[in-house]
């Protein structure tokens, strides 16, 4: 029960990992994505994406700017032309 | 005839620019990892968004489909965006570039359209000025960064796409090196805009639900996509200057070397015979006491 989150900028990617859910600033709205989710594709607005590793844990927050998602059979993908992450690498 | 001196010194100014060629070799070296690594990641995001251009492109018909996708209707005028390198040392690769951009410039001007240049990078200015001073248009300077990062390619594609916006032209063509290997970085040539009609991916035939609406996401990834392929093209021409310095660098540090050696050979022979005249008077003059 593991959706696999892909966070990808034109200079590297930043995530490619399995995690419990994530909730996505887009452009109409937060949505969170679970497993399962069905497809679905939007823009997103400028923000933080909320990164559940765990049910309950605290979210990670990575800020993105120009950003699009997909969910797919595999996951979701966030593309972004600017992410920067609050854990700092 | 040159004087022993005058060999002496020669070979210590070609031992000197070997150092400076195999220096600039090492360093170049050094760069080229650095750049294909920067290539490779940027290879994900290319692909990921090309996907996606692809699966929506398909979904939006023909009359309503953004300027950016279905052109301006016309294709009179071209313009030329030629990425060149903003240092020199690296064999044929600009000469190159600019041969491919010129080569296009003839095949558009003899079919009757109009050509303008925008010229990234200082190595491209000179010589298509010498041919076509009066196509420049504009250009952007990339030699004040390191590295050419995202930041400079977005620069470039909003330029574009204003000048786009406003008329100027109607199809764009990238011109820039694709690197293949440190020996081989081949000009190539791509349509830039309008954004070529990607292919129709094998659509699944799961619905997808499209936040806001399929035709504004395709209006937003458009000009993503333009940023992108400059990003491409921006690390393509880093990877190809340092492969071709590379290989340049090398030769020119081989050469060196060969004449440093013939120049030895050279300077040994001239001092020997310079110790045999001496050797041959003072027997000379001993025997004649």
């Amino acid at each position: 029960m593991a959706l696999h989150f892909e966070l990808v900028t034109p200079a590297k990617q930043v995530r490619s990992e399995d995690v419990h859910m994530v909730v996505v600033p887009g452009a109409e709205g937060d949505f969170g994505v679970l497993e399962g989710h069905a497809p679905f594709m939007s823009v997103i607005r400028d923000g933080a994406v909320q990164v559940y590793k765990t049910e309950g844990s605290a979210p990670e927050e990575i800020e993105v700017r120009g950003g699009f998602a997909e969910v797919g059979d595999n996951g979701l993908t966030v593309l972004a032309e600017h992410a920067t992450d609050a854990a700092g690498e | 005839m040159a004087s022993l001196k005058e060999l002496k010194d020669r070979i210590g100014s070609v031992k000197s620019t070997q150092k400076i060629t195999k220096a600039k070799q090492m360093v170049a070296a050094a760069k080229l990892r650095r750049a294909q690594a920067a290539a490779e990641a940027a290879r994900p995001y290319a692909d990921r968004l090309g996907d996606v251009m692809a699966s929506i492109a398909g979904k939006v018909s023909g009359d309503s489909a953004p300027k950016l996708l279905a052109g301006t209707g016309s294709d009179q005028r071209h313009l030329l965006v030629v990425v060149n390198t903003d240092k020199g040392l690296c064999g044929g690769l600009n000469a190159n570039i600019v041969k491919a951009a010129k080569l296009k410039a003839k095949d558009l001007l003899a079919a009757g359209k109009q050509v303008e240049f925008y010229l990234v990078g200082k190595k491209g200015r000179a010589p298509i000025k010498r041919d076509y001073a009066d196509k420049i248009t504009a250009g952007f300077d990339t030699s004040t960064v390191k590295l050419p990062g995202f930041e400079e390619a977005e620069a470039i594609a909003a330029e574009l796409l204003e000048m786009f916006e406003g008329g100027k032209f109607d199809v764009a063509h990238l011109v820039y090196p694709t690197f293949k290997s440190a020996l081989a970085q081949d000009p190539t040539v791509d349509q830039l805009i309008p954004v070529p009609a990607p292919e129709t991916a094998a659509d699944s035939d799961a619905v997808v639900e499209y936040e806001p609406g399929e035709e504004e996401i395709l209006e937003e990834l458009l000009p993503r996509y333009v940023k992108t392929q400059v990003f491409g093209g921006l690390l393509e021409r880093e990877a190809s200057e340092h492969g071709a310095s590379m290989t340049a660098m090398d030769n020119a540090t081989r050469n060196a070397g060969d004449l440093i050696q013939s120049l030895n050979i050279e300077y040994n022979r001239r001092r020997q015979a310079a110790i045999t005249t001496e050797l041959i008077e003072i027997i000379a003059g001993a025997e004649a006491l």
